[in-house]
């Protein structure tokens, strides 16, 4: 089987393959050099498994995740859909303002749907979400949890906004339109949430 | 150009004096002293006082290595901040005296940002790096994008320097503890399970030192424990720093920090980044650890690009963030 790498990001390798006649990715965990054996068996299993699990449960929730066909969890290899779209990162500087409002609102709207279930991301930004059909689709859910406290959830925001602020920093009023998608979605009270966000920037060092 | 640093945010006053060629920065001295208290960790007063009785002699130290005049100086830097207040004051009030006496001008810089600069300063190759700053109160992950110096990751409750200084204590070693907790963890063999706590790029050490002395408390051998405390923090750091490095594209890593010291916490930067065809860069190590020479090299290149200051205007910022800097001598 020929199989192309398409994405090499820090902890995985995806490369672009068949499995039963249908384009799929593979998503690889690469074993790390510079970590003992201890810590890097562990962490490959771990989040393999975690990520398998929360991409299932979210996908329940309603938000848009790649089909799982496989999973290896001693190589640390999730098969999935192959999804031929657009990563978010990719396009959102360069597309008109109420373009970039409504991705970032349906944003919003897809994390209230996983936090809803108490599903954490772990590490929302832009490169982890592809538009594909009008849809946003999420992935790499490897630093994932399942956690039903407000601070995860702050925790979990604050990441996207840290992306945005770096990523997309002439368009500040991204985040905020993440929020406004957010708000409209959430079961519990938002606002809850985003006093947190605050808290946890205040923590920051020198804030 | 000519210009003299002190550098003052914590427990080391400092005093460098470099010169500009070619765009590239050539240490000409770098005089450092650090404050080490009789028992526990760093009281600011105490710090401050420590500057202010050294600070003069430093100077006249750093100028006499240098071989340099007062009067070749063509400009005096200081470290803005973020730091410890009353060693900021300090610092800043001897910039202030002696830029008046030799009648030169003043410039206060960011202290993060210095570490990076002195990098690309002194270090050929090293363009673009991420760089992992790890000192005491400092972890972040800092990389130059859309013209600031943004931070990617860093720590969501202590410094990593912190995390190994407050372990060291409760087991009884001297601060700083760094070094000798990297002697002991020579001799570990044992790993322990700590928590290994990262979102997104950012990172935390709290949890993982109260679980490092509940292991102590329950009589495992000390070597084991600093040896597991090094390679669960330092694969975290690493892996934060290699995730900022996919996440802006960049190629090159440099270390900086007093914890950039650390034969360990190298060796693992580096296999990262040959691993991901990278490059590794380290400077010195008396440009690693705070020092008036990056400080000095930072108010040469803010000087350069048009930046001026006035002596009443030479504030301190004790939480001068790194990505408040407006980067005017880069593209």
């Amino acid at each position: 089987m020929i199989e192309k790498i398409i994405y090499q990001g820090a902890e995985a390798k995806i490369c672009v393959s068949k499995y039963m006649n249908f384009d799929v990715v593979k998503k690889r965990r690469i074993k790390k050099g510079y970590r003992i054996k201890q810590i890097d068996n562990s962490l490959i299993s771990t989040r393999t498994k975690e990520e398998t699990k929360l991409m299932t449960e979210a996908r329940q929730a309603g938000v848009s995740i790649p089909i799982i066909y496989d999973v290896d969890l001693q190589n640390g290899i999730i098969t999935m859909e192959y999804l031929k779209g657009k990563r978010i990162k990719d396009i959102l500087n360069f597309i008109d303002e109420k373009e970039r409002m409504y991705i970032c609102k349906k944003i919003g709207e897809s994390i209230a749907k996983f936090h809803n279930n108490n599903i954490i991301h772990g590490d929302i930004t832009t490169s982890n979400m592809i538009l594909l059909d009008d849809k946003i689709h999420f992935f790499d859910f490897g630093l994932g949890e399942i956690n039903s406290e407000v601070e995860a959830k702050g925790v979990d925001l604050h990441v996207l906004m840290e992306a945005i602020e770096s990523t997309h920093s002439k368009y500040s009023n991204c985040f905020k339109y993440v929020l406004e998608g957010y708000k409209k979605e959430l079961k519990q009270d938002a606002n809850q949430i985003i006093k947190k966000i605050q808290d946890i920037v205040k923590r920051g060092r020198y804030r | 150009m000519i210009c003299l640093g002190i550098e003052g945010t914590a427990h080391t006053i400092s005093v460098g004096i470099v010169k500009e060629r070619n765009k590239k920065c050539k240490v000409l001295s770098n005089i450092i002293k650090i404050y080490r208290p009789e028992q526990g960790g760093i009281h600011p007063r105490e710090a401050a006082n420590h500057h202010a009785l050294y600070v003069a002699d430093i100077i006249k130290q750093s100028v006499d290595k240098a071989g340099v005049d007062f009067s070749e100086v063509d400009l005096v830097a200081f470290s803005k901040g973020p730091g410890l207040g009353p060693c900021l004051r300090t610092a800043a009030t001897a910039a202030r005296a002696l830029s008046l006496s030799i009648n030169k001008p003043i410039i206060g810089v960011n202290h993060c940002v210095a570490h990076l600069e002195i990098g690309r300063g002194t270090l050929d190759d090293c363009i673009d790096p991420v760089l992992l700053y790890t000192s005491g109160a400092n972890t972040q992950v800092i990389a130059f994008a859309e013209g600031r110096y943004r931070v990617f990751g860093e720590t969501l409750d202590i410094g990593i320097g912190n995390c190994i200084d407050k372990f060291g204590r409760t087991v009884g070693l001297d601060f700083p503890c760094g070094p000798a907790i990297e002697k002991l963890a020579l001799k570990g063999k044992k790993y322990f399970n700590l928590p290994y706590s990262i979102k997104g790029m950012d990172i935390a050490f709290s949890g993982l030192l109260t679980a490092a002395e509940q292991y102590y408390n329950n009589k495992e051998k000390l070597e084991d424990i600093c040896y597991s405390i090094q390679e669960t923090t330092f694969a975290a750091l690493t892996e934060v720093t290699e995730r900022a490095m996919a996440h802006t594209e960049k190629r090159e890593v440099l270390l900086g920090g007093g914890v950039a010291a650390n034969k360990r916490l190298r060796e693992m930067v580096k296999i990262m980044a040959n691993e991901r065809d990278a490059s590794f860069f380290v400077p010195a190590q008396d440009l690693c650890i705070d020092n008036g020479a990056m400080i000095a090299w930072l108010g040469v290149l803010m000087n350069n690009s048009g930046i001026r200051m006035k002596v009443e205007n030479s504030f301190i910022d004790q939480r001068f963030r790194t990505d408040m800097v407006d980067v005017t001598w880069r593209d």
